[in-house]
């Protein structure tokens, strides 16, 4: 297939300033017991190109997945077509965006590849940990599975770019649910926040094979715990919760184009401005953000965005200093700054805006005892459950699945219904302590929302635990 | 599309051996998307998409899966004899469904709504004129959008729309912004220009210096987006009888009798007066209405065929999500041309933003103000205020503290575009709402 999109782009190519086609083909299969029974096993494959076109200023896509030659010419003509209609009405002389012209490959790093294992073993994998989760009567929902993804995507450009990339997704969840009267309480493996590129060992790495005695035991606690109180004390949060702070108040705001204003009728707009990189305070000394798309594990990798530019690793924030907004080619040469390799697409039908991919917080020297032992009141929240944040990415409010007292040092009893709830633009300077390499946890969802129109794409996150002081932390209603 | 898809399904049905059945989805869409910022082109495209779901069924063991359409004809049905082929092999690996459901009465429609819209560029100019001096962001999506079912023994249902929705808003400054939208099945200039018009006297009103407000109980209007927002987060797990039975809808104190909502309040899954097709995957009907609360009182749940069959009750068609497609909240009695005067003094919302729950089994909601929101004094919008952040149970703001719902309700079609174009819609009226939490 690769080589003949090659060879038929090449008898279609318009005379035009520029055109790409990005091919982009998935497999994916999703297994999944609940309450000890195999639910549908479904299969998917979805293919396509997109022909893109720059003239005269304008720019225009057309996306099918009619492969044929003649598929590929009525996409370029329609392409084309939307070029000349808003050349010289568009946000910008696409004209001129300089994009790269590079050649090379990318594969994810596979260990035990996830279809070569035998359906029946894959099954039994899943359905023997959804079957540790029913400890108790109190159980009254319990559920496991694995989806597993392949994608190939090809980018041809009329100046000589050529790139292949190859990837392997897979994406563990598990949920457990306890009731007693009026109250019903979950508890997820990392909630929902663990897909990683790989093979079969994605599981072992996570936990899936050993965490699910732990849940159900959690989850039967959280019934009878108090709710988390109210006030305000310090903070410490777990990986699974810091990848949602991390994501929601420093990968979004950083969006260059958000801050350009393309997401103000949907996701919103930034209260991060142009004149802030390069010296504006985003938090306390501790805080060092990575955009990491070279990391081999993450959920986001890759070696070339989808407007073929290269992937490289940058610090977003250092020691506490905006440094860079996470935007790409085409916004780079709209705003003038300089950013990274983070234009993207969730598929062959929706053309690449600027996205996080892996984004992560650096980790420090401390081991979760030395923060915990830093802390007179507080609370310890792990497991993300509930997120909302203002449309400039200032206000926010998260919950977490499962909390625990911290008094004197020490760790104390289980609250329920955590919640916390701040302003981004000063919570990162409350950072008072970073953990060390032993606390990082690698992690990633499929789920990221963005867009107009519409895309959902996979972001991945590696943060160690943190320690945030003075927080106003509260439970349930 | 619609002889399309059906010649596929004869295909699939040609190649069926001994006792088995497949079920078949379709869905398919030839789109224009025009993005805009600052009243200028961000991306125009075309985007052509067709894919078809397949289970395919031996006594109570099925498998299922979906694929791509080239939309050629010798190629899709090549691809369907593979994969019909593959999931064959399947089907012996796995075990018996003890869940499995699909319709076996043959229950055919067609559902057409044929329109003629204007070519894109023609509306793209409109938008662009209406944009001149201002700063306009949005999306402009517009085509056909048809999903169909076929199963093997014989039933056919075809569901087509050719419609566009243009949701934009106006930017004043910052944050400040009206949002509006236009969506329907032909495009109208004059129709246009009264919506643009009423945009642009309520970003009139963003022109005053904005008020911070302070964390705190205030009464206020809830313009039927922002109730349409509320009460869509309801469909998030409140209404399917999986979550009910699993005790994990927000909605749990309602059925266990702890709590209600305000006497006026009735809320039904209407499908014959919504825009979502009226056919699911599994080939089930769904009923013109599904009354989910009536009268403050909880009263029949959303039930997928799955469901169905795992506790032992009919379906109502509802998809495997058990969520509502066309949400449809019963009007009370206050003429919304009163609302600001009987708001009298607190905050007119105009639209609500990144709902989510903070204590579910409480029905506890959190989110932002975003837009159009004013503080209102002496029954008159006094000024823009900056945003702020409500944490509040559903039992507060439609049960004891519903002053009331407005007479008039709008039509509010949802513009989301993920993975296809939505059909899902919502009917709603305006609510005035004494002691409204707002935290931050």
């Amino acid at each position: 297939m690769i080589e003949a999109l090659e060879a038929r782009f090449k008898e279609v190519l318009p005379d035009v300033d520029h055109c790409s086609l990005r091919y982009q083909s998935e497999r994916s299969e999703s297994i999944a017991v609940r309450q000890d029974v195999l639910q549908p096993v479904s299969d998917g494959t979805d293919a396509g190109v997109m022909i893109t076109v720059a003239h005269r200023g304008g720019l225009g896509y057309a996306a099918t997945s009619d492969l044929t030659r003649a598929g590929l010419a009525e996409a370029v003509r329609r392409a084309t077509r939307w070029a000349e209609q808003t050349a010289g009405r568009s946000v910008a002389d696409f004209s001129a965006v300089p994009y790269d012209v590079a050649q090379g490959s990318y594969t994810s790093q596979v260990g035990t590849a996830w279809n070569s294992l035998p359906l029946a073993t894959r099954i039994d994998m899943i359905r023997e940990q959804c079957a540790r989760l029913k400890v108790d009567d109190r159980i009254v929902d319990w559920y496991a599975g694995v989806s597993h993804t392949e994608g190939e995507t090809l980018y041809l450009d009329n100046r000589g770019a050529r790139l292949h990339q190859a990837f392997h997704w897979l994406v563990p969840v598990m949920a457990v649910t306890a009731n007693q009267g009026g109250e019903t309480q979950t508890r997820t493996l990392g909630g929902y926040g663990l897909g990683r590129q790989g093979g079969a060992e994605v599981l072992d790495d996570v936990g899936f094979h050993i965490e699910a005695p732990r849940l159900a035991r959690e989850a039967l606690e959280l019934l009878s715990a108090p709710d988390c109180p109210t006030g305000t004390m310090d903070l410490v949060l777990m990986p699974d919760q810091m990848i949602l702070q991390i994501h929601e108040s420093i990968g979004h705001p950083l969006e260059l184009d958000r801050i350009l204003g393309d997401e103000r009728n949907y996701a919103g707009t930034s209260f991060v401005t142009l004149d802030m990189f390069g010296s504006y305070r985003y938090g306390s000394d501790l805080l060092n953000i990575t955009f990491d798309p070279t990391r081999g594990d993450e959920l986001a990798s890759y070696a070339f965005d989808d407007e073929g530019r290269r992937a490289e690793r940058a610090y977003i924030i250092e020691k506490g200093i905006l440094k860079r907004p996470l935007g790409g080619t085409t916004s780079q040469a709209r705003a003038g700054v300089e950013g990274v390799a983070n234009a993207r697409a969730c598929g062959w039908n929706r053309p690449p805006i600027d996205r996080m991919a892996n984004l992560n917080l650096e980790p420090g020297s401390h081991s979760l005892d030395d923060l915990i032992g830093g802390v007179e009141r507080g609370v310890l929240m792990a497991t993300n459950c509930s997120w909302s944040i203002d449309d400039s990415r200032n206000k926010f409010q998260f919950g977490c699945e499962y909390g625990r007292l911290i008094e004197n040092g020490a760790l104390g009893g289980v609250v329920r219904k955590s919640n916390y709830r701040g302003v981004s633009a000063t919570f990162w300077r409350s950072l008072a302590a970073v953990g060390s390499e032993a606390t990082v946890q690698v992690m990633g969802t499929p789920n990221c929302g963005k867009g107009e129109p519409n895309q959902m794409v996979r972001v991945g996150h590696a943060s160690p635990a943190c320690l945030f002081r003075d927080v106003a932390v509260f439970g349930g209603a | 599309m619609q002889q399309y898809f059906y010649d596929l399904a004869d295909h699939l049905t040609s190649l069926l051996q001994g006792e088995e059945v497949y079920t078949a989805k379709f869905a398919g869409e030839a789109s224009d998307f025009v993005r805009f910022n600052q009243g200028a082109v961000r991306q125009a495209g075309h985007v052509i998409q067709r894919g078809i779901g397949i289970d395919l069924i031996l006594g109570r063991r099925h498998a299922g899966a979906s694929t791509t359409l080239s939309g050629d004809s010798a190629e899709d049905l090549a691809r369907l004899s593979t994969l019909v082929a593959s999931l064959r092999a399947k089907l012996a690996l796995l075990p018996e469904d003890p869940y499995l459901l699909y319709a076996t009465d043959v229950q055919s429609s067609e559902r057409h709504a044929a329109s003629e819209l204007p070519a894109p560029e023609r509306s793209v100019e409109r938008i662009r004129e209406a944009a001149a001096g201002r700063d306009l962001v949005g999306l402009y999506a517009a085509g056909g959008v048809g999903s169909g079912f076929a199963n093997s023994l014989g039933q056919r249902n075809w569901y087509e729309t050719n419609s566009f929705n243009l949701d934009w808003s106006f930017y004043h400054h910052a944050d400040k912004a009206v949002k509006a939208d236009y969506a329907g099945f032909e495009w109208n200039d004059a129709a246009f220009e009264r919506k643009v018009a009423t945009a642009v006297d309520q970003l009139g009103a963003l022109s005053r210096a904005p008020l911070t407000v302070d964390p705190g109980e205030y009464r206020v209007y809830l313009a039927p987006a922002a109730v349409n927002d509320i009460v869509g987060l309801l469909g998030w797990g409140g209404f399917g009888l999986k979550s009910h039975r699993t005790r994990q809808t927000p909605l749990l104190k309602m059925t266990t009798g702890e709590a209600s909502l305000a006497p006026g309040v009735t809320i039904r899954e209407n499908t014959a007066e919504g825009v979502a097709a009226n056919f699911q995957s599994s080939g089930f009907i769904r009923p013109d209405a599904v009354t989910l609360i009536e009268g403050g009182a909880y009263r029949e749940c959303l039930v997928s065929p799955r469901s169905a069959k795992e506790y032992g009750v009919p379906t109502n068609g509802a998809s495997g999500s058990e969520s509502p497609e066309s949400l449809d909240l019963g009007a009370g009695t206050l003429p919304t041309s009163a609302a600001v005067e009987r708001l009298g003094r607190g905050l007119y919302v105009g639209n609500v933003h990144y709902l989510n729950y903070s204590d579910r089994s409480s029905c506890r909601t959190t989110g932002m103000t975003r837009f159009a929101t004013f503080w209102v004094e002496g029954g008159e919008i006094q000024a823009p205020i900056n945003v702020m952040r409500f944490d509040e149970t559903v039992y507060r703001v439609l049960g004891q503290n519903l002053v009331d719902l407005t007479a008039e309700r709008e039509f509010l079609l949802d513009s989301g575009t993920y993975g296809g174009r939505s059909t899902v819609s919502g009917r709603m009226p305006g609510a005035l709402v004494e002691d409204f939490r707002f935290t931050l």
